[in-house]
This record gives C-alpha cells, structure tokens and sequence, in this order.
C-alpha cells in the first residue's frame, strides 16, 4: 500500500512542480523511467505470487535504472545511441506485457 | 464478490488474498523503501512526459536535429521547385502564350475585317478603267471578271463606288450595271489589290474579260499601282437565320 501511496505522490508532485529536467539527464530520463516500470511492474507480479521482497524491489529498480542508462551511455558513446535506445525500450516493453500478461492471469486466471 | 471468488481457482482466490495483503499498510524499512522507489518512478514519469511533450529545439538529440534539419531542407526544396514551376507558368502567362494568342486574334479579326469589306485597304493592286457600249455589257460579263480576279488572287475588289465581297450580287438596270444594287455608270473604275503582275497578266488572257468587252466594242486599260487604295465600305448586316453550329 505504502509504495502505491508513494507512486501516486510522486506523480503528483511531478504535477505539482514540472520541473525541467537537466540537459545532461535528457538522453537517459526516458529510458530510466521505462525500466523503472519494468522493475514495478515486476514487484506487483512478485507480490502477487507471494515472492515480492522489498530489497529485492529496490535493488531491481535501482539496478535496471542504472544498467538503462549506461547502455544509453555506451550507446551514444558507440555513436548507436538511438538504435540502442530503441532495442532497449524494445526489450523492456516486452518484459513489461509479460509481466502485465502474468499480473492478469493471476488475478482473472486467465 | 464472493460468489465471484468462489468460482475461481484457487491459484487466483491467493492472488486477490494477496493483493488485499498488499493494500493494507505495513510500516516497514523495506516497505518505506520501496515507496521511495516508487516516489521517484512516479516523479520521473511525469517529468519525462512533461518533458516529451514540450521538447525545445536545444533539448533534442543530434540524430533528431539532423532529421528535422533533413525534413525542413527537404520540404524547402519542394516549395522552392514549386516557386520555380508557378513563376515560370506566370511568365509564360504573361509574355509568351497569352500576347501571342492576342496577336493570333488580332490577326485573324484583320483579315476578316478585309474579307467582309469593312474596313479601307490599300496595297499592291491593278486600276481598270472600262469603256463600254451602252447596252452591250450583260452582267455575266462582270461576274467573269470577279472570278477571273480572284482566280488571279485579288483580295480586295471595288467596282465604282461599291466594295465588292462575298455577298456581293451583279445586275443590270435600264442598261446600267448594278453592284449590290448601287448603280455603276460607265466608264466603269475597278481596283483590285493583289498581286499586280498575276493581276495583269489575267486580264490578258485571251478570251478573257478584256476579250468579251473588245468584242462588244468596249475597252478596258489595265494599269499595275503599287500603292492603290480601296476605300468603299460595305455595311455587314446581321444574319437573319444563319447561326453558327456550337463547336463541341
């Protein structure tokens, strides 16, 4: 419950403030926040499994973060930085519908 | 609710069991945690749609800027080509086709005003001056010199005081020649502009108008102008029942 309160408070203040984001986080904003979500929508299909672990939750999140950033990184370094974001976004989209795709099997059973 | 539940497997009863686990609060570090994670995903989340949504020019990447510098090249390109194709049409319109088919008109408007007599010409031509008999001359004789000069490509014809065109009708009166009912009184005048030579020399020929009104006792003189002048009018009248077909 506590992280959901969390999730909706930080959209909130995101609301709230709009901030700019710095030029030097622009490239990997997108990608972080897409492997963040990869990462909740992980927790809710462990907590819904009864496997959910909130160190596991946070390293993951923090993990994935950082691992979508340095191969933005690496990418833009390697002059490939949009076809890697793309494969990126690409892969984590995909991990994100199979896990949405667990999340409704568990809960419809279907 | 329950009735739902109680129709579902097992599998799925735990799986709700365990979301209404979840929504309960625990306080715990791990669980504050994991709200701070979530904190920040959801902060980052709009942040980064936010700033999706109002990207300014400096913020975009390189790849972007080179794509949107290609579009804007390229688009440049096809309205400068359709600039070139519309000014070239105005030019066209403006010197070329459109003076040109006004020139056409006018030309063409000239040598119908010539051949319906309605306005004076002067040219290259012959004069004949015809003397005749009274009572000799038949009107056929007249018709024959018309389409000798013709034939000999006169391009205006006066006879008298009367503009000869293509209604134009030949008759005899008490002796005097008739030209569209005008009376013509002898020694007739007739100016015919064309070619002088071709002219003249049509005359000539042997058995001829010139022949016709020997024979009858008459005379006729011939004299080559390089500069006559054909001044008589004719008056065109609407058409009464000719009307032009449509053209499709």
């Amino acid at each position: 419950m506590i992280p959901l309160i969390g999730l909706a408070a930080g959209i909130v203040i995101g609301l709230v403030l709009s901030p700019t984001v710095p030029l030097w986080l622009e490239p990997y904003l997108p990608i972080a926040v897409i492997a963040a979500l990869d990462a909740v929508f992980g927790g809710i299909r462990a907590a819904l499994e009864a496997a959910f672990n909130d160190k596991v939750f946070v390293v993951s999140v923090l993990s994935n973060v950082l691992v979508a950033a340095l191969i933005v990184l690496l990418g833009n370094q390697l002059g490939v930085g949009a076809q890697l974001s793309t494969g990126v976004v690409v892969v984590l989209g995909l991990r994100i519908f199979s896990n949405v795709a667990a999340i409704r099997r568990h809960l419809m059973g279907a | 609710m329950s009735e739902q539940q109680s129709s579902m497997p097992v599998s799925t009863r735990h799986a709700w069991r365990r979301l209404g686990r979840l929504v309960r609060p625990r306080l715990s570090t791990g669980n504050v945690l994991a709200a701070l994670m979530t904190l920040a995903v959801g902060f980052a989340l709009v942040t980064q749609v936010q700033a999706a949504n109002d990207v300014a020019l400096d913020e975009l990447r390189e790849t972007d800027l080179i794509a949107l510098l290609d579009d804007v090249s390229e688009r440049a390109d096809t309205l400068e080509a359709e600039i070139r194709l519309l000014e070239s049409d105005k030019r066209a319109l403006e010197q070329g086709s459109g003076t040109e088919a006004a020139e056409a008109a006018l030309t063409r408007l000239t040598s119908h005003q010539i051949l319906a007599g309605t306005v004076p010409v002067e040219g290259p031509g012959v004069t004949m001056t015809v003397e005749a008999r009274e009572g000799g001359f038949t009107p056929t004789m007249m018709i024959d010199l018309m389409q000798e000069l013709r034939n000999a490509g006169a391009e205006a014809i006066q006879i008298g005081a009367v503009r000869v065109v293509a209604t134009s009708w030949i008759g005899i009166e008490d002796g005097t020649l008739l030209v569209d009912g005008q009376r013509v009184e002898a020694p007739f005048r007739i100016v015919a502009i064309g070619d002088p030579h071709t002219l003249s020399g049509a005359m000539a020929i042997p058995g001829g108008f010139t022949d016709s009104v020997r024979g009858i006792g008459g005379n006729v003189q011939v004299v080559e102008g390089e500069q006559l002048v054909i001044d008589a009018l004719h008056r065109v009248e609407e058409p009464q029942y000719a009307r032009p077909v449509p053209s499709e």
